[in-house]
């Protein structure tokens, strides 16, 4: 269920679904409550993220020069960020001589007008979309239905979200939290709204389902005049794009329309296209678990009579520039969107991406939404803490984010930006126990106290206790009392013979 | 069957050895028969072992939650308590990581070159039990007995922070009369995470129950870490469900002989 589910209150009707809103979605420790109750969710989340993680071991461990490749990604894409401003006019220098107009947004509002403007001027009612993570973040879509323009996902979990009124909660698989007879329910009730019907009596076979989707999308790629994309790569030295695609869809909008506008973030050039190997390497075998996906896409520019022959490109800053301004934090700039963060975290497994009230969610929301958005809002604040610091997400990242590192630093950050202002019970906490740990006579101070406690417990374990903070630990697990002697204690009593 | 006799002479690999022990402050006080397994296993093996009184913490809790300034003055404690010393072993994967992967970090963020210098030295010497027995004492069979069915869950920090390896499973496979069953999903983090537990105690526990009912679907009669704070956490659910599986630290096992068996 999501708010959208709701009766329609806007005064025009929709042209598109529409969708479920980020807002509202309270800080994740109280978002995961509610998703910690969705059984069926669960079960979908395990089984997915546990089939995936395999295929990525699998995979990555038949490349000979895995740990070389992730170095040279890191390194690639680290010299990237330090040259930012020269390979970003390098890449707006080769696009334009290809023919390619190029814009320049400094947030997602500015980004959207760009796209919705393009599409006005040339009267364009409806777009297709490859699904793109950027256009998540700016939410393109509802600006555009604002505009008074369809914008159609054509990925075919990005469509299971758009006609189920949903909101994505993975990167690859944003319908990762829906099973197959789930998407034959929302298939069979939305379709018919939106074109093309689902087939009658249509099961919950995967092929079935591809194919009534494959039909739906059909009508759309064929009348589309427009296309609306994102980018995995843009190669600074040529202008080229890229895209790394699994369904076929992204070559479909890519090719049909006329007009294809690809809106990609600042950090995702490369310099060469020499550079290309390495990614390609390593993001389909860490993404999809695949040696190679389907379908690559590279365009450089207008060629007359082949494919579209109006190319926009908006490269859009959002956030990136601060981020990139900060020395430890920068490292989440490399992210190159293939998701084994996100199926290798225990905590995305249970939570499941809405927790994270970001289309970017899992290791990587937790360490990009709170640099890209800043710290005021409570939600933001919570998502650096939404981690054990396990760091499995630090070993399967192929472009080796140190994820810990900078969760324990935007820790660092949301604590001294809310206690700037006035001090917290949990600085006071903090302050407490600093003072017991910054010398061994203060803690043995504190050891007089759990000795006691040891004496009147006896041993015996503790359970279910209504107290503020203990009943956090007790609500499900017992604890065994302290002892009544410490070691330290017992050091001085037998090795030092006091 | 194969008696394991105490070490003899040859066997004391330790023999001149002078190491400190950082007990840690959540073993010092919550579980002290941790630290005492560790000085009875280097007392056997020849350690001269000292305890520096002036230790407490690695300081993780405040540095792990964002407070550096406060994780800071651990850092100076853990230097003023170990400087000089060429071992320091601590029973905890987790503790040795923070100080090997941390103290240098906040020192150099406070703008303080001379403390990380010294923190960066403090941190080559620091060892986890595990490492400082195959590494340098050089041995895998400790001279230990412990006639039990255990089952090994390697704790997130030890294995990717501290990088242990797999150590600690070797000198748990070299006790005599112990019989080591595979934990399923054994590198999954048990949920504890620190104040993770109480500031997400809902996903914390959906992962410590998860951890546990794979431990007790082991049949083994213990579930055996290298750091008690997960030991805390994942046996804080077996004993709420009554499940009879223990939880014991690699250390405790390591110290059992067969003497003290009889």
């Amino acid at each position: 269920m999501t708010a959208s589910d709701k009766t329609l209150t806007a005064d025009k009707p929709r042209l598109t679904p529409k969708p479920g809103t980020w807002l509202g979605i309270p800080p994740f420790p109280e978002a995961v409550k509610t998703e910690l109750q969705l059984s069926q969710q669960r079960k979908n989340l395990s089984h997915a993220t546990h089939v995936i993680r395999e295929k990525r071991v699998l995979r990555a461990s038949e490349v000979e020069n895995w740990e070389e490749l992730r170095t040279a990604a890191e390194q690639i894409k680290d010299r990237v960020g330090r040259h930012l401003d020269k390979y970003l006019v390098q890449a707006e220098e080769a696009m334009t001589a290809a023919g390619v107009t190029v814009h320049w947004a400094r947030d997602g509002e500015e980004a959207n007008r760009i796209v919705s403007d393009i599409a006005k001027a040339k009267q364009i009612e409806e777009i297709v979309k490859i699904k793109s993570m950027v256009t998540q973040e700016t939410d393109l879509n509802e600006h555009l239905e604002a505009e008074g323009i369809a914008a159609w996902e054509t990925d075919l979990a990005e469509l299971i979200v758009q006609l189920g009124h949903d909101l994505p909660s993975h990167i690859l698989v944003p319908a990762i939290h829906r099973n197959r007879t789930e998407v034959r329910d929302i298939f069979t009730e939305e379709m018919g709204r939106y074109g093309a019907p689902a087939p009658e009596g249509l099961s919950n076979e995967p092929t079935e389902l591809t194919n009534a989707a494959r039909a739906h999308l059909r009508e759309k790629f064929l009348r589309a005049k427009m296309a609306v994309s994102g980018g995995n790569f843009i190669v600074a030295e040529t202008g080229t794009l890229v895209i790394v695609e699994s369904e076929g869809n992204g070559r479909m909008c890519l090719t049909l329309p006329e007009t294809l506008v690809s809106v990609v973030g600042i950090e995702k050039i490369v310099p060469t296209l020499d550079d290309l190997e390495v990614f390609l390497k390593l993001l389909p075998r860490s993404s999809t678990g695949e040696r190679m996906n389907p379908y690559t896409s590279m365009w450089t520019g207008v060629r007359p009579g082949d494919g579209p022959q109006d190319l926009h490109v908006v490269l859009l800053d959002n956030g990136r520039s601060d981020v990139l301004a900060d020395p430890v934090g920068r490292a989440a700039l490399r992210c190159i969107r293939c998701s084994a963060c996100l199926n290798i975290c225990p905590v995305y497994e249970r939570a499941g991406g809405h927790a994270y009230g970001s289309p970017y969610p899992g290791p990587i929301g937790a360490i990009l939404n709170p640099q890209l958005r800043g710290l005021d809002s409570k939600v933001d604040q919570a998502l650096p803490f939404a981690s054990t610091l396990c760091g499995a997400c630090n070993e399967v990242c192929p472009v080796k984010i140190p994820f810990t590192d900078i969760l324990v630093h935007l820790r660092n950050k949301v604590v001294e930006h809310k206690t700037a202002k006035r001090p917290t019970i949990e600085q006071g906490l903090m302050k407490s126990t600093t003072w017991a740990m910054s010398s061994g006579s203060h803690l043995e101070k504190v050891h007089w106290g759990s000795r006691m406690a040891g004496r009147v417990f006896r041993e015996r374990w503790l359970g279910p206790m209504p107290m503020p903070l203990a009943s956090r630990w007790l609500q499900a697990r017992d604890a065994e009392p302290p002892p009544s002697e410490t070691f330290r204690a017992w050091w001085r009593t037998h090795r030092e013979g006091k | 069957m194969t008696v394991t006799t105490q070490p003899t002479h040859r066997e004391r690999p330790g023999e001149g050895l002078t190491v400190a022990l950082f007990a840690t402050c959540i073993t010092d006080t919550m579980k002290p028969s941790i630290p005492k397994a560790v000085v009875q296993i280097l007392e056997r093996l020849g350690c001269r072992v000292e305890f520096p009184r002036k230790q407490t913490c690695c300081g993780q809790i405040m540095t792990n939650t964002g407070y550096f300034d406060e994780g800071l003055s651990t850092v100076k404690n853990y230097v003023d308590a170990f400087g000089g010393y060429d071992h320091v072993i601590a029973p905890s994967g987790s503790c040795v990581g923070s100080v090997r992967h941390q103290h240098e970090m906040l020192a150099d963020r406070a703008g303080d070159a001379a403390l990380a210098r010294e923190a960066s030295q403090t941190a080559a010497a620091t060892r986890d039990l595990s490492e400082f027995l195959i590494d340098v004492l050089g041995v895998e069979d400790v001279g230990a007995w412990f006639p039990h069915k255990v089952t090994y869950h390697p704790t997130c920090h030890s294995a990717r922070i501290a990088k242990v390896g797999d150590k600690p499973l070797r000198l748990l496979r070299a006790v005599g009369g112990i019989e080591v069953i595979d934990l399923p999903e054994a590198e999954q983090c048990c949920g504890f995470g620190g104040t993770f537990s109480l500031k997400n105690p809902d996903v914390s526990i959906a992962m410590a129950s998860d951890k546990a009912r794979n431990a007790f679907s082991t049949g083994a009669e213990y579930l055996v870490a290298g750091d008690h704070a997960c030991l805390m956490n994942i046996g804080g659910v077996l004993h709420r469900g009554r499940t009879g599986v223990r939880t014991i630290h690699l250390a405790e096992i390591l110290a059992s002989t067969q003497e003290e068996t009889r």
